[in-house]
């Protein structure tokens, strides 16, 4: 008996700007698991991810999150959730937020020298955020979710613009974190962040294309490389249309 | 609602603005610099100098507080800290009073400093004491905070949101009393500035600086700025939403 999904949504609708970005999306994210939500920019991965958090008006449908609907008081201390642009005071230094946001979320301050260990922003804590580069900011981003351990972490296009070392750092801490039974939900536009996911939703206009581990994939289309199995997925969806 | 996280975000709202040492510096001499040059601007008019010296001290604050929390409250909203506060564990209640402490502590300073350099350097004289002033500066920073978090879920940019002082401020100063007195303006006005919270301000302050001191109408005028300012944060409050378009 497999245990209940972290996430669950069921026809999921949202409208933005007069138009649908989400078309009636069911899905469902394992639970300790790295699930990687792979597609396009544009194709609605940072709305899905906005309505698994609970920050998104939604038009339709029904959103789970730990077994309570998203957006519930109680998940706000459960789900560890990091935007695309980065989210934290430009104006402080890079300890000062971390301080700020422990506090906010009730870890204990030791946790903050944790973090900033994990993502490798130690030697920058006295340094004020408005002055770091783009990837560091993004780590400080990073750092900010990951201080109360929540159980489920949504993180949206967290290695963008990393080098290549860092970018292995992270998924290998991703895989600790779900090797220690935490689920992590990961967008990434780009294909070859893929295959270090245990599952990957395939995004596409708004609409869930296909769902399966990088290997169920890359069998179901008979494709030797990931972009190779995603172009076939879409161009039989297309093709279905 | 949880104090300690009300007190860090006064903190984190008072290290921001430690972190820019220029705008701490404008905000506490420029007032200072302003009392100064009407003091002399008014040099053949004592009289007038010490009708609107001492209430302009007590709306300095006011006219500060505005634009420093209508500024950064935009922040917040455009660089997504408060999309990010709005996912956590924190009452909307935590944020707005962190804000109040943290402004009503920057104004608190502001208002001792200006009205020393009034009352000491440029003899302004007044019937109440100090503290009176500085009360009433507090309560006017608190009502500009509160006015400039609610106006800030207007603004888009922040030209939007300074373009918001002339629209909402410059009335009520004009219309408070401060330039020429209430029953002299056209009858509509009059009435009108019977309707903005500055108007009550204005008049307590001249109550306890020229006036016959701490009455009871300037505590009624207190009560009125402290029951506008609640009324705005309630109001402000509302534009702090937990999910968004």
């Amino acid at each position: 008996m497999p245990s209940s999904p972290a996430i669950e949504t069921k026809a999921l609708r949202v409208v933005r700007g007069g138009s649908e970005v989400l078309h009636e999306i069911d899905l469902e994210v394992p639970e300790g698991e790295v699930t990687g939500l792979l597609g396009p920019s544009g194709c609605g991965k940072s709305t899905l991810m906005r309505a698994i958090v609970g920050v998104q008006i939604v038009q339709g449908g029904a959103v789970n999150v730990l077994g309570k609907p998203a957006g519930s008081a109680e998940l706000r201390a459960r789900v560890g959730y990091v935007t695309q642009a980065p989210s934290v005071y430009l104006d402080l230094s890079v300890e000062e937020n971390l301080l700020y946001f422990a506090t906010v979320v009730r870890a204990a301050p030791s946790r903050i020298a944790e973090v900033m260990r994990a993502v490798d922003i130690d030697e920058l804590a006295g340094r004020k955020v408005g002055n770091l580069s783009g990837g560091q900011v993004a780590r400080v981003s990073l750092a900010t979710a990951l201080l109360n351990e929540p159980p489920l972490l949504v993180l949206d296009e967290p290695t963008v613009g990393l080098d290549p070392v860092l970018r292995r750092d992270l998924w290998g801490m991703f895989r600790a974190l779900a090797d220690g039974g935490t689920t992590l939900l990961v967008s990434s536009h780009v294909m070859d962040e893929a295959d270090r996911c245990d599952r990957i939703l395939l995004m596409r206009d708004g609409s869930i294309l296909a769902t399966g581990t990088p290997q169920e994939l890359r069998d179901d289309t008979g494709a030797d490389d990931l972009d190779a199995a995603f172009l076939t997925l879409i161009d039989r969806a297309e093709g279905a249309d | 609602m949880r104090p300690r996280a009300t007190l860090a975000t006064a903190g984190r709202v008072l290290r921001q603005l430690r972190h820019d040492p220029r705008t701490v510096v404008l905000l506490l001499v420029v007032p200072c610099v302003l009392e100064i040059l009407l003091k002399y601007v008014l040099d053949g008019q004592p009289f007038t100098f010490s009708r609107i010296g001492g209430p302009l001290l007590g709306l300095f604050p006011f006219i500060t507080m505005f634009l420093v929390t209508s500024i950064t409250m935009l922040r917040e909203r455009t660089t997504g800290t408060l999309e990010r506060l709005m996912a956590m564990p924190i009452a909307k209640l935590d944020l707005l009073l962190g804000y109040g402490i943290a402004f009503g502590a920057v104004a608190a300073v502001q208002a001792v400093l200006t009205t020393t350099v009034a009352f000491g350097l440029l003899d302004l004289s007044s019937t109440g004491s100090e503290a009176d002033v500085v009360v009433f500066a507090i309560a006017n920073a608190l009502l500009g905070m509160s006015l400039g978090l609610f106006v800030s879920a207007f603004a888009n940019t922040e030209f939007q949101a300074v373009q918001f002082l002339p629209a909402t401020v410059f009335p009520q100063l004009l219309l408070c009393g401060l330039l020429v007195p209430r029953d002299q303006m056209a009858d509509v006005l009059d009435a009108a500035s019977s309707a903005l919270p500055l108007t009550y301000a204005y008049e307590g302050l001249s109550r306890v600086t020229t006036g016959p001191g701490f009455d009871g109408t300037a505590w009624r005028d207190l009560a009125i700025v402290l029951a506008v300012t609640l009324l705005a944060l309630a109001l402000g409050a509302t534009t702090l939403r937990r999910r968004t378009g």
